[in-house]
Parts: C-alpha cells; sequence; structure tokens
C-alpha cells in the first residue's frame, strides 16, 4: 500500500522543515566557532623527526595512528567478503566489443597508470601522496582493463589473489607482531627503521587497496580456478 | 567570515541537503547517493576547519578524512552489491511506505 | 583575501550546493549519479583551495573517480536485470 498523496506531500514537507531547522542550528555552531584555532599541528611537527617520513598526513596516518589504518585496511577487506559472499560477480557478456577509441586509450593508458601508481606511493613520504591515492589510482587501471574485455584482466579465485588480497593488513600485522617479539610496544617502530617500515606497509597496501576497489567493482566472486 | 568558515557553512548545506533526500528519497540507490552527499559534507567541514590554523592545516583532521573516505568507499561499494542483489530477488528496488 | 578569492570560492560553494541539490532530487537517476560524480570533482577543487592536496588526490581518485565507477556499474546491473526481468514476465 503507498501513502496517499496529500499524505505523502505533508510528510515531505514536515521533513523538510525539520531538515531546515538542524541546519540552522548547526550553522549557528559553526558561526560560534572561533575563526582562527590553533590545532594539534605543533605538537605533530614536534615529532616528525622520529616518524621516518617528512609528510605530515603520512607520518599521522602510518606512524602516529598506524592502528586506525590497519583497522581501515580490514574494513576494505570486510567489505569485500561481504561483497563475494552475496554472489557471483557481474561483467558484461563476453560478447560486447569495447570501442575503439576505448580500446586503443587503454593499452596506452594502464602503463601510464600503473607507473604513475608507483610514483605517488614513493612521493608519499616527502610530499602530497602515500598508499591510498596510489591504491586508488591502481585500482581505476584495473576498472579500465576490466571495462574493455573481461580477459584483459582475468579473475579466477586462486591462492595468488587471495594473497594480494590480505597482502596489505597481513604485512602490518607483522610488523606489528615483530616489533613486540623484539620487546617494543606493539607499532612503535624503532627510529632508524622507521621510514623502511613505512614504505613496505605502503607498498603492501597500494596492492592491496588496488586488487580489492577491482573486485568491488567486479560485485562479487570471481570464478574457481588456478 | 573567512574561507574555511565559509566552506563549513556549504558542509552543513550539502549535510542536511543529504539528510532530506536520504528520508524523502524511494529508490535506494538514490538513498545510497544521498548517504554519500551527507559524507561530503562531513569530509569537508573536517577540512574546512582544520584550515582555520592559518598557512598549514591542522593534519590531524586531513588524516582522518582519508581514513573516512577509504571507508565510506567500502560501505558504498558493499550497499551497491546488495541493491543489486536485492533487485534479483525482487525484481524492484523502490519501495513505497506502508500504510500505518 | 582578494576579492577574486571570494568570487571563486563563492562560485565553487554554490555550485556544489546545486550539484548536491541535483543528485538527491529529480526523475532521472542517471542524471542523479552524474550530478554527484561533479560534485566529487568540485569537492577535491575546495580541498585544494584549503590546501590539503593529500585529501583532494584521495577525494578525486577514490571518492569521485572509484565510487562513480561503482555506482554506474551498479545503475547498469540493475537496468539490465530490470529488462530481463521484464522479458520473464511477458513471456509468461
Amino acid at each position: 500500500m503507498t501513502k496517499s498523496d496529500p499524505v505523502r506531500l505533508i510528510s515531505v514537507v514536515l521533513t523538510l522543515l525539520a531538515v531546515a531547522v538542524i541546519g540552522l542550528l548547526l550553522a549557528w555552531a559553526v558561526f560560534t566557532l572561533p575563526e582562527q584555532a590553533v590545532g594539534l599541528s605543533s605538537m605533530v611537527s614536534d615529532r616528525m623527526p622520529e616518524s621516518g617520513v617528512n609528510a605530515e598526513v603520512t607520518a599521522i596516518l602510518l606512524n602516529f595512528r598506524s592502528y586506525d589504518t590497519l583497522l581501515e585496511l580490514v574494513v576494505l577487506l570486510v567489505a569485500l567478503l561481504g561483497a563475494w559472499y552475496l554472489g557471483k560477480m557481474h561483467l558484461s557478456p563476453e560478447d560486447t566489443k569495447p570501442g575503439l577509441v576505448l580500446e586503443g586509450l587503454v593499452r596506452f593508458l594502464v602503463p601510464v597508470m600503473i607507473l604513475v601508481t608507483g610514483y605517488i606511493l614513493w612521493l608519499g613520504s616527502h610530499a602530497a601522496g602515500g598508499a591510498f591515492q596510489a591504491g586508488a589510482l591502481l585500482a581505476g587501471a584495473g576498472v579500465l582493463m576490466l571495462v574493455v574485455s573481461r580477459e584483459k584482466l582475468p579473475l579466477r579465485d586462486s591462492i595468488q589473489l587471495r594473497i594480494l588480497l590480505v597482502a596489505g593488513p597481513a604485512v602490518f600485522t607483522l610488523v606489528a607482531g615483530a616489533l613486540v617479539l623484539v620487546d617494543k610496544p606493539m607499532l612503535q617502530y624503532p627510529r632508524q627503521y622507521a621510514g623502511s617500515l613505512i614504505l613496505l606497509i605502503e607498498a603492501a597496501s597500494t596492492l592491496t587497496i588496488g586488487i580489492t576497489l577491482t573486485l568491488l567493482f567486479a560485485g562479487g566472486r570471481p570464478h574457481r580456478g588456478d | 567570515m573567512n574561507q574555511p568558515i565559509w566552506y563549513a557553512l556549504i558542509a552543513t548545506a550539502l549535510f542536511c541537503i543529504g539528510l532530506a533526500g536520504l528520508v524523502i528519497n524511494r529508490h535506494l540507490l538514490r538513498r545510497i547517493l544521498a548517504i554519500n552527499v551527507m559524507s561530503t559534507g562531513v569530509f569537508l567541514m573536517f577540512v574546512a576547519l582544520a584550515g582555520r590554523t592559518g598557512a598549514l592545516p591542522d593534519p590531524v583532521p586531513l588524516a582522518m578524512v582519508l581514513t573516512g573516505l577509504v571507508v565510506s568507499v567500502s560501505a558504498t561499494a558493499l550497499a551497491l552489491v546488495l541493491i543489486v542483489r536485492i533487485q534479483h530477488l525482487h525484481g524492484c528496488v523502490e519501495f513505497p511506505e506502508d500504510d500505518a | 583575501m582578494t576579492p577574486f578569492d571570494w568570487l571563486f570560492d563563492g562560485l565553487l560553494g554554490i555550485t556544489m550546493l546545486w550539484l548536491g541539490l541535483r543528485a538527491v532530487s529529480g526523475t532521472v537517476l542517471l542524471s542523479n549519479i552524474l550530478s554527484f560524480i561533479g560534485l566529487g570533482m568540485l569537492m577535491a577543487l575546495a580541498w585544494v583551495r584549503l590546501s590539503a592536496p593529500d585529501v583532494a588526490l584521495a577525494e578525486a581518485a577514490l571518492g569521485s573517480g572509484v565510487t562513480g565507477a561503482l555506482l554506474l556499474a551498479a545503475f547498469n546491473r540493475l537496468q539490465s536485470d530490470k529488462h530481463s526481468q521484464g522479458k520473464h514476465h511477458d513471456k509468461e
């Protein structure tokens, strides 16, 4: 049974009024904020020498608040597992041919994208960049290949695929565990190895993020096979 | 009003637009779009308020927004797979409200 | 803050609001999705204006690019599923 039209109109108007009230309250809250504020930037820049990188955001993501990043990688994996168990993946049927421009473009673009992925990954240590941006670019390359033809990127439920899927959180957890074994608090990198450990974790995470997002685009479980 | 406060107001408005869209719309895909508009507003609010610290923005909210972006993408992806499944099983994804 | 800054930020903000409105209202689902992709790109621009380039990179790639691709793929699957179910009903 659907709501009749006048009832629906009244509910729409009431919703808009309620949302307008919420909006006005939020806007008033924004106006009472001070225009200049002292954040945590001084605290972060004081600790930058022991973080192993030169970019603040990367240092926060992978050193000061690395636990959040570890859990975020696991969230990606859990979302993929949810999509994996809901059904097989849907890609365009075998007989759809991509356009000529798309195929030529992909042939040129995908190697460049992979190269730029590596560059952005390396760039994260001293400028804007890092694992997430690089992983998203890698996922873009994967999506492009899948759109052109499902055979360009054959996705099979194999052991190699599964290793790639867990590489990011696994390397992160191994580093954390290794630090615990060496009698340091978990995820507190020793100063001289911090930069290399961060690069290792970021590299594994880039691969994982790229393949996970590509599989999420495919929308389900790939076929079994090796 | 300076630049960060202007963007914070835009973020508030985006949040409200998304909220209204979430409640009013009946098509599930439009609801996911409305949720994404809401999270866009929230992230803009974070970054706008981080820009109040002068020339260099406060890096902690920026890191939080990066994490939030990835989580938002995963949630949207799972929700979209669910929607496609619902369409396959029930034949429609636009659910009108029931009478009381 | 020069007048040019104000003009740029003002126009950017108003266009984002307009795209946000177009993303949740209307009858054509495809235009909702496209407005959302455009909103994501303008958000990346707004974040560059707020001196947050890494977040802008991530938003342009993830929030606008990957989310847009996911939305369009889901839209496509919904349409084709509706068509094939329509054919089943016609045959019966």
